[in-house]
This record gives structure tokens, C-alpha cells and sequence, in this order.
């Protein structure tokens, strides 16, 4: 029997629910998606060169962009919490200053907005491309995983890198903010380094830890999907491109606010 | 055999398969004709396991494919070799790469076996002296035979080719054809083609069958096929415009 059509005041509420029911299967899909990366990453074989080419393509491939943005984060931290700071005669706590700032927020959060921004969008792109241009199909009738050769070693890669990278980020940031605090503003190094290690703990580079962690699966997740299941020609492309690096960048400040509430 | 009952599938708003039912015999070279957009490369899709259908069964040689997930479809598919429309090989990787790669990772084989199998295989298809060099470098036609090289290299038992040859100029096409008819002379597979490369594909196909309308209207031996009487095999054998869509234009 064919459907009846819907009254003309109920077809608003058709469509919210069409839209929810949609969420609703997008998220599913999306969560049976790292399932199946997880599942391909802990049962052999391993693809350990394909693991050293995502690693080398998420991670080294961005250590310029890291190393660029840490520096000037930590300079321009540096310049405007020692001008707060001296406000209240309080110079001695840039160190501190700088180095919590980088290392419980800045670091984590603006590394993975790098690296999603270089090298998100290229994988994405990359698995776009292979999917429109039926690379992917190809995998699958050799009978040959695609979630084991292209998307479990992308996703082990950002676990392996994004830490790193932060760890790196935040190196380089301390140093910018000694650059501008000790050489330029002429407070002296030992206040700027010997107050940092009384002020920042163990817990606060965890913290940093676990959510350079987070943000590596949430990057490498969201935009291994968005490529996986890319439209079709160059604009699905396109378009997938645009949605991971607006979705990894939301959710990675999302997920920053929650286990910033959660962890110490 | 392959055998295809009742397929139907449709998509948003779009009917493509409705009830198609079709045989390829073992061994034979089966091609299938049609308008552009009339549903072929979505047949081809379920004979290969990467659509699954509304309703209706594909049994490869009595296992119904469309029920199968994970290791028993795979079971299956290490016996397919899949020539895509644009090629599909892997850009990343040289020619030479793509032809060693389902040995390597298929058939793990071993080193020195692989390097043996992927030079006979590139000589089988003309291409010596390119295996070094990456798809984008080499012409369509170029990447068409490497494509066929990787498909045919693990010796499969059944092949599927997507319009192997569109795209190609004539000298091409025959070259592509001339190649695919010595390949299965020499290897003995099943072949399952789509194309509307006509009448070159009379010349090598055992078996033609015509989908119109998500059903096959007509299958035969190519001679019975070029002299059918049916309206919609002689209007598209022959290219005659379609009356219905100039009325509509």
C-alpha cells in the first residue's frame, strides 16, 4: 500500500525526525568505524612500514609548522602575561605562567589544531581521491582489509606523534617565552626556569599527556572517516576535506573543556 | 558458474535492477551491453560483493555471495581478478609495484617469485621498460594493461572487467580486446565484462546479454545477438537515437 501523505502541519516534525534518525546512523556508523580500525590495529598482520609512513606523513612532515607556531605562542605568552604580571609586581611568576598555560592548554590544543590543519586535510584528501577513484573498492576484492592497510596506521600514528609533537610544542614554547621574558624584558633566567619547577607537577603534564592522546585518535579518527566515505568527484572530496577539519576542530576544543573538567 | 536470480536493487528514487536474472557459464567471456547509466558497472558491483542487493541472489558456483560478510566472502573473492573502470591502481606506487602488490600481500609470496611473476606479467601485456615509472606518468591505455596485469597476475579463476577499454581510441580498443581474448585463451578464466564497445566486442565474447530497463532483455551467442529482432538490442547495436528521449529533448 503506498504511503498517505503527511499533513501539511506534521511534515516539519517528519523532517526532525528524518534529521535525528540521520544523526542518529552517522554516529553509529562512525563509532562501527574506529571499532574496525581498533579491531585491524591489535590483530595481526601488522603493517608496520605503512605505520612508519603515516608517522613520518602525520608527525615529521609537521614538525615545521610545530616547531613555528610553539615558538611564537610561547613569545607572544611571554609578552603578555610579564606586562599582567607586572601590574601586580609579580615578574618573578612568568615562568610558571608560561609554562602551565602551554602545557595543561595551549600545547595539546593548538599542536592538534596544527596538525589537523596540515596533516589532517591531507588525509583526508588522500583517502578521498582513493575512494572516488575506486582504489579502496580495490583493496577490498583482493580480499585485503582497507581498514588495516589505510586507516589503523593512520590512527596509531596520531596516538604515537601527537604526544610528541605537543611535547615538542611546548618545548619550543618555553623557550619563546624566555626569549621575550629573559633576553628582551630582562628578567633573569634562573627566576624565569627555577619558579616553573617549584610551580608546574607531574599531574599537569599528564593532563597534557592524556589529551595530546585524546586529540591524536579524535584527528586521525574523524578524518580518516570523513575521506573513507567521501562523495563523489572533487567537490565530495572538497566537501569532506571542509567537514573533518571543522569537525576534528570543534571536537578537539569540545573534548578539551570535558577532560579539562574530568582530570586534576 | 556464476548465476544472478531475481537481482533487484534500487536507490533513492531509482530503480536500477528490477528482477535480473543471468547465467555465466564457466569459462566463457560474458559481456554485458547497455546504455550508460542503465545499471551495468551496479551489476558488475554485486557480482564483485561491494553491494549488497534490495533482493535476489549472485551464487558462485552454488554459494550465494549476497549473504556472505567478512572471511567466507573473501574466501571467494581470492579467486576474482577486478579490472576497474579507471584503473583504480595505487598512485603511490610504481607500475611494477602495483602488478607485485596482491603477491606480495595476497598471495605472500616470496621475494625472488614475485619479481619473476611481475616481469612475465608485464611482458604479457606489452608494457616492458614501464614497470618503473608511476600510473600518473604513463598514458590511459598504459595504465589499462598494468591494470590487467595486476588483476590477471595472481591467475584467478574468475575475471571482471569495467569498461576496460572507454576512454581509448580505436587502435587501443582492439589492442585491449586482442590482449584480454589471448590472456583468457592462455589462463582459461571466467570473464564477466561490461562495455558498449560496439560491435568491437562481438569479436571476442561467447556470451552477449543486453540489460535494459534493471533486466537483461536479451542473451545469446554474439551472432544471435546481432541479428535479434528485438527493438531495443537492434536500436542500441545499430546507435539509432531513442525515439521516447527525443521526443523529450
Amino acid at each position: 500500500m503506498a504511503d498517505r501523505p503527511l499533513p501539511a502541519l506534521l511534515r516539519p516534525l517528519d523532517a526532525l525526525g528524518a534529521g535525528a534518525i540521520g544523526a542518529v546512523e552517522s554516529l553509529g556508523r562512525f563509532g562501527v568505524f574506529l571499532a574496525q580500525a581498533l579491531a585491524a590495529m591489535v590483530t595481526p598482520p601488522f603493517r608496520v612500514t605503512a605505520l612508519v609512513d603515516r608517522v613520518h606523513y602525520i608527525g615529521f612532515r609537521s614538525l615545521l609548522i610545530i616547531l613555528l607556531t610553539g615558538t611564537f605562542t610561547g613569545m607572544v605568552l611571554g609578552l603578555q602575561i610579564y606586562l599582567t604580571l607586572s601590574r601586580f609586581g609579580s615578574e618573578a611568576f612568568l615562568g610558571p605562567a608560561v609554562a602551565l598555560s602551554l602545557i595543561r592548554e595551549l600545547g595539546p590544543v593548538l599542536a592538534a589544531l596544527m596538525v589537523t590543519g596540515r596533516a589532517g586535510s591531507a588525509l583526508t584528501a588522500e583517502l578521498g581521491i582513493m575512494r572516488i577513484t575506486e582504489q579502496i573498492d580495490a583493496l577490498t576484492v583482493m580480499a585485503l582489509n582497507p581498514m588495516r592497510y589505510l586507516v589503523a596506521p593512520s590512527i596509531l600514528a596520531g596516538i604515537l606523534t601527537f604526544p610528541l609533537m605537543t611535547a615538542m610544542f611546548d618545548v619550543v614554547g618555553i623557550l619563546g617565552g624566555y626569549v621575550v621574558g629573559v633576553e628582551l624584558l630582562g628578567l633573569s633566567a634562573g627566576t624565569y626556569f627555577g619558579e616553573m619547577r617549584t610551580f608546574v607537577g607531574t599531574d599537569d603534564i599528564l593532563l597534557g599527556l592524556w589529551k595530546s592522546l585524546s586529540f591524536g585518535v579524535i584527528v586521525t579518527w574523524v578524518c580518516t572517516y570523513k575521506g573513507f566515505h567521501a562523495g563523489h568527484g572533487a567537490e565530495g572530496v572538497a566537501r569532506a576535506t571542509t567537514q573533518a577539519v571543522v569537525l576534528s576542530s570543534v571536537l578537539i576544543l569540545v573534548w578539551d573543556y570535558f577532560i579539562g573538567s574530568v582530570l586534576p | 558458474m556464476i548465476r544472478v536470480e531475481g537481482l533487484t536493487k534500487s536507490f533513492p528514487g531509482n530503480a536500477v535492477l528490477r528482477d535480473l536474472d543471468l547465467e555465466v557459464p564457466t569459462g566463457s567471456i560474458t559481456i554485458v551491453i547497455g546504455r550508460s547509466g542503465g545499471g551495468k558497472s551496479v551489476l558488475l558491483r554485486h557480482l564483485i560483493g561491494l553491494l549488497r542487493p534490495d533482493r535476489g541472489r549472485v551464487l558462485v558456483d552454488g554459494v550465494d555471495i549476497t549473504r556472505l560478510r567478512g572471511e567466507p566472502l573473501d574466501r571467494v573473492r581470492r579467486r576474482y581478478g577486478v579490472v576497474f573502470q579507471g584503473g583504480a591502481l595505487f598512485d603511490s606506487m610504481s607500475c611494477a609495484d602495483n602488478v607485485a602488490f596482491p603477491l606480495r600481500e595476497k598471495l605472500r609470496l616470496p621475494r625472488a617469485e614475485v619479481a619473476r611473476r611481475v616481469e612475465t606479467a608485464i611482458v604479457q601485456v606489452g608494457l616492458e621498460g614501464i614497470g618503473a615509472k608511476y600510473p600518473a606518468e604513463v598514458s590511459g591505455g598504459m595504465r589499462k594493461r598494468v591494470a590487467i596485469a595486476r588483476a590477471l597476475v595472481t591467475e584467478p579463476q574468475i575475471v571482471f572487467f569495467d569498461e576496460p577499454t572507454t576512454g581509448l581510441d580505436p587502435v587501443l580498443v582492439n589492442t585491449i580486446h586482442g590482449l584480454i581474448l589471448d590472456l583468457h585463451r592462455r589462463l582459461g578464466f571466467t570473464a564477466v565484462m561490461v562495455s558498449h564497445e560496439i560491435p568491437e566486442i562481438f569479436g571476442i565474447a561467447d556470451r552477449v546479454a543486453m540489460l535494459h530497463e534493471g533486466r537483461i532483455a536479451a542473451v545469446g551467442p554474439p551472432g544471435e545477438i546481432q541479428e535479434s529482432q528485438d527493438r531495443v538490442v537492434r536500436q542500441f547495436i545499430r546507435g539509432e537515437p531513442d525515439p521516447v528521449a527525443e521526443g523529450r529533448a
